[in-house]
């Protein structure tokens, strides 16, 4: 395998995992996350206490709860899940998931509340409070997902743990970095950080697009 | 309208491009191939062994083979919750207890090279002259003269050789002058060039980067230097694993066409072999 066909497999797989685990995280959170912030409740500050301090979770110690879990000795081990890249994206999913809730409570906040207030004064249904407050926030949670989309790419501890950096099975960019380094091969070590930088850059301009053309869309 | 069409446009091309992702996954997903895990230690993938190796092995019998680079004291562990279905390392008492524990049912031999003493240029401790092949005596100066020394700290292969070595100079080592680093081979000896310090090292993985390093070998071709690399056959009653594609791989490598090919590789580019095969027949 080339050094260009090997570098293209790491970047499209970590994109991959990323992307995937900021999605599937983001459905989860964000879905939670609105009917939290719009209620109050005893437990409510507890909840947001915890989310915060998931948000600062070290990477390597959701990597080695996965792995127990995964392991075939462990729970879920007759999947045979452990060092695949679906076991990549349980981990990356679960360090995201915390962000995105947390995050996504304050940013609805005061402002979904006036939402709900007028949808209820105009007889929508739960569904449609819903649909609107997203609409209506949409530039806050897109940021939010691009925050946890940010945890995901550049993490390192939890994907080289339950991934196990398996040459064109597991290894992703960061964990490519890591091991080049450890290699003394900097200048592929180098490249692939500036490519990690710039696909971070395109991804974050892709978002930051999208909600710029839908709030648009939403006036005209 | 053109603000209509704009937003219509920018939708199109993100399908657009989340079907690309898509295809590209499905197609990667959806190839059926024979795959085994082995766990092996950092020295046979920092020497670049495996990278040779394993695309012929795939050629010839179609199974690829996914490294588990980690330490020999992590790799048996990962094999013991039966996470890895073939394993390669080198740690004799380890795994014969290992065996001796009903995890593995047989350890086969399979390539041997040797561990050196590499340090810096200017010898602080003046091994080169004093004790050029003797490892214990060699330590016993890094020790006395407060060099500094790298260890992996990794319960490695060649972690495990080195403390058996300190053990048997009757040294525990102990002090600023011993750096237990928790690292595999290649970024330990980094770590020995950029420290200016002395350090246990596999010959293979030495050679392979010798060159961005500035250390040189202070110590070699001692009786304690013998670092013999095993397999070990799982047991696959105690876990579900992939014994068939394990042992044909291990079988590969014993056989006379595995054992010519670990004795070619290094011969071109180092002027010598970096392994030295030695499977029983």
């Amino acid at each position: 395998m080339s050094f260009y066909e090997e570098v293209l497999g790491v970047v499209f797989l970590s994109l991959f995992i990323s992307i995937t685990s900021t999605v599937i995280a983001s459905l989860a959170g964000m879905i939670l996350a609105i009917p939290i912030s719009l209620k109050d409740f005893r437990l409510k500050k507890y909840i947001v206490r915890l989310s915060e301090t998931f948000m600062s979770i070290p990477p390597v110690l959701m990597g080695l709860v996965v792995y127990l879990i995964l392991s075939r000795k462990g729970p879920l081990g007759s999947l045979g899940l452990l060092f695949t890249p679906t076991a990549m994206i349980i981990a990356q999913s679960l360090l995201v998931f915390p962000i995105v809730f947390g995050l996504s409570i304050s940013a609805i906040g005061s402002r979904g509340r006036k939402i709900q207030k007028n949808c209820i004064a105009l007889g929508a249904r739960r569904k449609d409070t819903l649909i609107l407050i997203i609409k209506e926030c949409k530039i806050q949670l897109l940021s939010v997902a691009a925050a946890g989309f940010g945890r995901s790419i550049s993490e390192v501890g939890a994907v080289m743990m339950v991934g196990g950096n398996i040459k064109g099975e597991t290894r992703v960019m960061t964990t490519y970095i890591a091991l080049q380094t450890g290699q003394g091969e900097f200048n592929e070590a180098i490249t692939i950080g500036v490519i990690l930088l710039l696909v971070a850059f395109l991804v974050n301009f892709i978002l930051h697009g999208l909600s710029k053309s839908n709030g648009n869309g939403d006036r005209s | 309208m053109s603000i209509l069409r704009s937003k219509s446009s920018f939708k199109r091309l993100l399908t657009v491009l989340l079907c690309v992702v898509m295809g590209i996954t499905v197609a990667a997903c959806s190839k059926k191939q024979r795959t085994m895990i082995l766990a092996t230690t950092t020295s046979t993938q920092d020497s670049g062994l495996l990278d040779y190796l394993l695309p012929l092995f795939e050629k010839d019998t179609g199974i690829k083979v996914n490294v588990l680079a980690k330490g020999t004291g992590e790799a048996l562990e990962v094999a013991k919750r039966g996470d890895a279905d073939g394993l390669l390392v080198h740690a004799k008492e380890q795994e014969l207890q290992f065996v001796k524990d009903g995890y593995g049912t047989e350890r086969l031999e399979v390539m041997y090279n040797d561990f050196i003493i590499v340090g810096p240029i200017d010898d602080p401790a003046k091994l080169k002259e004093k004790t050029p092949s003797d490892a214990i005596e060699s330590f016993k100066l890094i020790s006395s003269s407060k060099a500094t020394f790298i260890s992996r700290g990794d319960k490695s292969g060649t972690n495990t050789k080195e403390l058996g070595i300190w053990k048997s100079a009757g040294i525990t080592p102990t002090g600023n002058w011993y750096v237990s680093a928790g690292k595999g081979m290649g970024a330990v000896l980094q770590m020995a060039d950029e420290k200016n310090a002395y350090t246990l090292t596999d010959r293979a993985t030495y050679l392979n980067m010798k060159d961005k390093l500035n250390l040189e070998i202070v110590t070699e071709k001692g009786s304690q230097f013998l670092n013999q690399y095993a397999f070990i056959r799982l047991d696959d009653t105690k876990n579900k694993i992939k014994t068939k594609e394990a042992n044909e791989f291990i079988d590969w490598m014993i056989s006379s066409k595995g054992q010519q090919l670990i004795g070619e590789y290094g011969k071109e580019k180092y002027g010598m072999s970096l392994f030295i095969p030695n499977a029983k027949k």
